[in-house]
């Protein structure tokens, strides 16, 4: 008889563990998913791209109901879990129900961080995480609204974009000075800066919020330097924060995140954690690939077969269409690395490479990403580049054509 | 430039470069393009052309003409003046030189590039009327070792055979001659000859050329030793009763003197060998060939020529032809190969200085005959000085004006650093030239005078075997540019001479020349053309190609000679000549343990002037070198491909190291043709010494003891860019023609700073694509105005295997964005897939593999994904992937 799983969590990290589950063990468990939103798990990637009107809501579901039901899966959706019974082994909903588990996942995924300053609470506030606030972006969003996004991170860079794309006249505040700081090198951040100037993005660097101004609606965000920016709407997206509340509260050993082995498994042996919730090897991810790769070792793992989670070389694409950008490993180059660098301003390409010990460490490309897999696979398998190093910048097909 | 109308289109001409004088016919298309093909009708080539001839279109162009006559100022600077101005500066000149110290104190130093009707005024301006035969020409360093080799066998300086013979031997012996590089035409014809007929070709050279590599025996001979080889030769054929002693006993002189002195200097083929360096087996199987073989050709060049005993080596051959009699037949004789276009010509009208006119010389009765025939008011009365003597006299103030033409001694002279620095303490330097700058013109020349060049020029020129040619004018007279002969006659009327200098047409001055050669000849003088000098305006511009001697005006004899004697000594019998002991002017020693040779490359000519200028010549050898035995190279500590200072006792060079096993050990080579103008140290005629032949003047160029050492470099690199390539202080630089604009290949002895490079080559306006690895010394960079590419910078490893791709690309008008990013990667776009716009950022997978994918029946987007990895991390391209699967309809059932 196969054996209860339920999976706290109906995103994208939820919906591909039950697919590998049925490649690698179909039928040996009877999952049960329960997930907060009401809807079916979607593609939280494509968010920008519905935000930009380049695709309809429909095209962001990852699986249509048919599949769940031909995967034997039970949703249960629009109900928030709220607390684990570890002793005997059940989840229990909002409504009281029990779900009793012989095995629980954890894919919760994470929470938007909202600043602690003034008038955060105003309508008109908005975050950028799920489907409620693109919506409500949308409903605001046109040539006569002014937008202000706070954080020039990956998702605040999206969401400027994406509401660039509605019409709407877009400010885009950044705290540090430069855009993805964690992802990019100044000269990357200037070429992505004026990239998205070029969409009529007004951006801001060293731009310290200080409160969000309105009578009973935001009117406008004031920065710590006095400056004032008049607007109709403002989208938060300052990070991302593990949600691992139900985990904390039953005891499990949590630090950021819920923390869990090379097994995906938390200091409960029955439960297991995968995705933006999870902390593994103290490390937090906030991407969709760790995720994915998650839940593949960890149907694996459920299957009984020989699988270990050793984390994931990060690598960031940012997805706004005209705007290639790549990120990954050490890509400020530490002590002790070399720097190659190719840039070509008329092409507003800027390419940057960084060795270390004879093996490629890290990597940066804009405006031309084609090589970008190519990279992340040395920087991933971190083999000796030997003769290979003189036509590496160059990308994959010219360096090793004959 | 502006094409002239009246001039016919396409023209029939002669090639401006080797000696073989092939024929041409140059086109001129609308847009002003010159292409240039081989004429068929002509008898040298028969429509083949080689490389250098082939591309000549591509140095016709302008850039770098002198195109005005121009004048030093007091500040020392050039400037433009007027013809006026520049012609009285260089008569007043000549004048206060000859006031102060005599005619003999005035020179002029002309050129093998010069048509006969130029050559023919400067010899009559200086022998017959400023009165000095000062008159001598870069055919010294070239073939006077034959001419006086020539005048002493023959009593006359002629070429015995013909083209024709080259066809019919059966036996072809190249003597210090890679004519596969220097003469390909008739190389062309002798190999034609060794497939069809079974001649033999033998190669007898120091070093194994690009002519060994065809040859049936190659003979790699110690320098210097070609008069022991024909000694040797001469003593075999004695003892092997290979003479022919009717024709010695009734047309020559000599041979029982010869024949001891070649017994001393090579009694058997056992001390032959031993003197030569040669294999005992490969010296009889030469000796036995040519005894066996009536018709025979020995052809030399340089190596024979370019020596201190150059004549006595031109007479060691000429001697076994001799003896033999194998002369003036068809099939058989000697063969002088000539350098240059017109170096004939310039032998013809007497532009020698050891030569009076017309094949004349300075006995009394030739200068009294050509005194009656010029009218001359002031005759010279004896030789002047040789080329190297004559540099000597500049250099000790005997010589006060001196007038250079179409050449460059500063740069081709032995030891030409010390003839650069003779050269700027003249009163008087003018310099005939085409260009703008050079290292004569940069030697402190007081007037330059800007001088028709090949395609703008109209006359005659003569080829090695006394064929006389066209050379017509396809393209009009740039800017204020004047013909050589229009400049000596003015000069001639301001020295007072109007009369005997007033002709208005090169046919004039042809139809004085032809009348000369043929005044009281009565076949007592090799060269006649006498038959010619009635010829028409009209006649002349037709002239077809043709051989002298052409006595009268239906001459059709054989134009071969001696084959029955007759020889133009006064008893006409031909010498033979007892030849010094073989031996170098100098040796190696310690200090200077390599013998540096000297010589051609296949795609360059001379100082490259013009064959600078193209860049399919370019490419075949675009730096400065010196070649090496491997094993010597080993021992001195020289990689292939590093840097070595050359030292003689006369100056440096660093030139970029060869290895080469064609290269006898102890023995290097370097080829001739940089200058300061193109290269930064790579000036090989100042390395040379200027030791030189007792009857020619000829100078030892090949033979010059040297020491070589490593010159550690920092990084090679090249700067490409439209216009003038910048000339860069501190690097071992070389200029390189290349398609739409200049290159520099360079070694640097100190770390570059590539950024400055590039602001500098490119100037403002451009937007610079660059690459840097600063940890392995790579910086690369191209500067662009909008995609139109301005230059190119590469510095460090992998910049010289870049160097031919990139020129390709910088020959494109305009870059499309993928040879854009090739570009600075050194390798071509060409033949690589192109992905395609991006469908999958994430795992960069373009449309073309996407659109494959379906091709291939995969029929939605997970079965792309399963073969492409497309939409299988984010997703975010599953939608785009669904519409390309909808356009394409329903793909076919697996």
């Amino acid at each position: 008889m196969s054996e209860p799983l339920v999976v706290i969590g109906n995103g994208m990290a939820a919906a591909r563990l039950v697919e590998e589950l049925g490649q690698v063990a179909l039928g040996r468990h009877s999952v049960l998913v329960v997930g907060a939103e009401p809807r079916l798990a979607y593609n939280r990637v494509l968010l920008s791209s519905v935000l930009a009107g380049e695709l309809p809501v429909a095209d962001t579901e990852l699986k249509p109901l048919t599949w769940w039901k031909a995967q034997g899966v039970t949703l249960v959706y629009g109900r928030r879990a709220s607390a684990i019974d570890r002793e005997s082994r059940c989840v229990v909903l909002e409504d009281g129900t029990q779900l009793p588990y012989a095995r629980l996942v954890l894919a919760t995924g994470s929470d938007p961080i909202r600043l602690p300053k003034p008038g955060m609470d105003l309508p008109g506030v908005v975050t950028f995480r799920d489907h409620d606030d693109v919506g409500a972006m949308l409903a605001a969003a046109g040539p006569a609204t002014r937008a202000v996004v706070i954080g020039g991170g990956l998702l605040g860079i999206e969401a400027a974009c994406g509401l660039a794309a509605t019409g709407t006249r877009v400010t885009l505040i950044h705290l540090m000075d430069r855009l993805m700081e964690r992802q990019l090198d100044a000269e990357a951040a200037s070429l992505l800066n004026a990239a998205l100037e070029a969409r009529g993005i007004t951006v801001l660097l060293g731009a310290d919020t200080a409160a969000v101004e309105g009578e009973g609606c935001v009117e406008a965000v004031r920065l710590a330097d006095g400056r004032d920016l008049p607007c109709d709407i403002v989208v938060t997206a300052v990070g991302i924060r593990p949600n691992a509340t139900l985990a904390r509260a039953a005891g499990l050993a949590t630090a950021r995140g819920i923390v869990v082995d090379d097994h995906l498994t938390t200091s409960d042996p029955a439960i297991h954690a995968i995705g933006e919730c999870a902390e593994h090897r103290g490390t937090c991810y906030g991407l969709v690939e760790p995720a994915y790769q998650q839940a593949a070792i960890l149907a694996r793992h459920l299957a009984g077969m020989p699988a270990a989670y050793e984390g994931t070389v990060l690598a960031t694409n940012l997805k706004v269409s005209g705007v290639p950008v790549f990120s990954a490993g050490d890509f400020l180059g530490a002590a002790g690395t070399e720097s190659i660098v190719w840039r070509d301003p008329g092409l507003a390409t800027y390419r940057k490479l960084v060795l270390r010990d004879g093996a490629l460490a890290g990597a940066i490309l804009c405006g031309e990403t084609a090589d970008a897999p190519w990279y992340l696979d040395l920087i991933r398998s971190g083999r000796p580049l030997g003769p290979l190093r003189d036509r590496l910048i160059f990308g994959q097909a010219l360096a090793e054509a004959a | 430039m502006a094409i002239h109308g009246s001039l016919p289109n396409p023209v029939a001409t002669a090639c401006p470069y080797c000696g073989v004088g092939c024929g041409v016919v140059a086109s001129v298309g609308a847009a002003g393009q010159v292409t240039v093909a081989g004429d068929p009708a002509h008898p040298a080539n028969r429509g083949r052309l080689c490389v250098k001839g082939s591309t000549l279109g591509e140095t016709v162009d302008l850039e770098g003409r002198l195109l005005h006559p121009m004048m030093r100022t007091r500040t020392g600077s050039m400037q433009r003046v007027s013809w006026d101005t520049a012609l009285d500066a260089v008569a007043d000149g000549f004048q206060r030189a000859i006031r102060d110290g005599g005619p003999d104190a005035t020179a002029l130093y002309l050129s093998g590039q010069l048509l006969t009707e130029d050559y023919y005024v400067a010899n009559k301006l200086m022998k017959g009327f400023v009165g000095t035969a000062n008159v001598d020409t870069n055919s010294r360093l070239c073939m006077a070792s034959s001419v006086a080799g020539h005048r002493r066998a023959f009593g006359s300086d002629t070429v015995p055979g013909t083209y024709e013979d080259l066809d019919e031997a059966d036996l072809l012996i190249l003597v210090g001659s890679n004519a596969a590089w220097c003469h390909p035409i008739l190389w062309q014809r002798m190999v034609a000859n060794q497939k069809a007929r079974g001649a033999r070709i033998v190669v007898v050279d120091p070093r194994r050329t690009a002519s060994a590599a065809e040859a049936d025996l190659v003979l790699q001979i110690r320098p210097g030793a070609d008069g022991v080889l024909f000694s040797g030769l001469l003593v075999f054929l004695a003892d092997t009763g290979a003479l022919d002693d009717a024709y010695v006993a009734a047309h020559t002189e000599g041979l029982d003197a010869a024949l001891v002195r070649a017994r001393e200097i090579a009694p058997s083929i056992a001390v032959t060998a031993a003197a030569t360096g040669l294999a005992a087996d490969d010296v009889e199987r030469l000796f036995g060939w040519f005894a066996a073989t009536p018709r025979a050709v020995t052809l030399y060049s340089q190596g024979v020529n370019q020596s201190a005993q150059g004549t006595d080596k031109v007479s060691a051959i000429l001697n076994c032809h001799l003896a033999t009699g194998r002369i003036g037949r068809p099939g058989m004789g000697p063969f002088s190969l000539t350098g240059q276009p017109n170096a004939m010509g310039g032998r013809e009208v007497g532009g020698l200085a050891n030569m009076l006119a017309a094949h004349m010389g300075f006995s009394a009765g030739d200068i009294d005959r050509v005194r009656r025939f010029w009218g001359a008011p002031r005759m010279a009365e004896r030789e002047g000085l040789k080329a190297v003597q004559m540099f000597e006299a500049v250099a000790a103030g005997a010589i006060r004006a001196l007038w250079v033409m179409g050449t460059n001694p500063a740069a081709s002279m032995p030891r030409a650093d010390h003839v650069r620095r003779a050269l700027t303490g003249l009163d008087l330097l003018v310099v005939s030239e085409n260009v703008l700058s050079n290292d004569t013109v940069n030697a402190g020349a007081h007037i330059l005078l800007p001088a028709a060049a090949w395609g703008e020029k109209d006359g005659t020129v003569t080829n090695s075997e006394r064929r006389i040619t066209r050379q017509r004018s396809f393209l009009p007279l740039p800017g204020e540019v004047r013909p050589d002969w229009w400049i000596l006659a003015e000069v001639g009327r301001r020295l007072g001479f109007g009369e005997a200098f007033s002709w208005t047409d090169p046919a004039a001055i042809f139809r004085e020349h032809a009348a000369l050669s043929g005044f009281e000849n009565r076949g007592t003088r090799d060269f006649d053309i006498a038959g010619l000098a009635a010829l028409s305006d009209a006649d002349y511009a037709a002239l077809q190609p043709v051989q002298w001697p052409v006595r009268t005006r239906s001459d059709r004899r054989d134009k071969r000679f001696f084959g029955s004697g007759g020889f133009f000594t006064a008893d006409g019998r031909a010498r033979l000549v007892a030849i010094a002991p073989p031996a170098l002017a100098e040796a190696t020693d310690p200090a200077r343990p390599f013998l540096l040779n000297t010589g051609r490359l296949r795609d360059q000519w001379h100082t490259m002037t013009r064959t600078g200028k193209a860049p399919t010549l370019g490419r075949h050898s675009p730096e400065p070198c010196v070649a090496i035995h491997p094993a010597d190279a080993e021992a001195a500590g020289l990689a292939d491909g590093d840097i070595a200072r050359l030292d003689t006792a006369h100056g440096t060079a660093r030139l970029r190291v060869v290895h080469d096993a064609g290269q006898a050990r102890g023995e290097v080579f370097a080829p001739i043709h940089w200058t300061g103008e193109t290269s930064a140290e790579a000036r090989v005629g100042a390395l040379v010494q200027a030791a030189n032949d007792p009857f020619s003047g000829q100078p030892e160029m090949k033979a010059t003891r040297v020491a070589l050492a490593r010159v550690p470099t920092a990084t090679d690199g090249f700067v490409l860019c439209r216009g003038e390539a910048p000339r860069i202080d501190g690097l071992l630089w070389t200029k390189v023609a290349v398609g739409g604009g200049a290159g520099l290949l360079f070694a640097a002895p100190e770390a570059t700073d590539g950024p400055a490079l590039i602001r500098r080559t490119a100037g403002p306006g451009t937007t610079v694509a660059e690459v840097g690895d600063p940890a392995r010394g790579i910086y690369r960079a191209a500067a662009f105005r909008g995609d139109r590419l301005e230059a190119v910078v590469f510095v460090g490893p992998g910049a010289r295997a870049a160097w031919n791709g990139v020129q390709a690309l910088f020959g494109r008008p305009v870059l499309d964005a993928a040879s854009r990013r090739a570009l600075l990667s050194g390798r071509s776009a060409e033949g690589l897939p192109d992905p395609g716009p991006t469908v999958c950022a994430c795992f960069s997978v373009g449309l073309t593999a996407v659109a494959a994918a379906i091709g291939a029946g995969a029929a939605d987007v997970n079965a792309v994904g399963r073969t492409t990895k497309a939409g299988t991390n984010c997703g975010s391209c599953r939608s785009e992937i669904r519409k390309l699967l909808a356009r394409t309809g329903s793909p076919v059932p697996a």
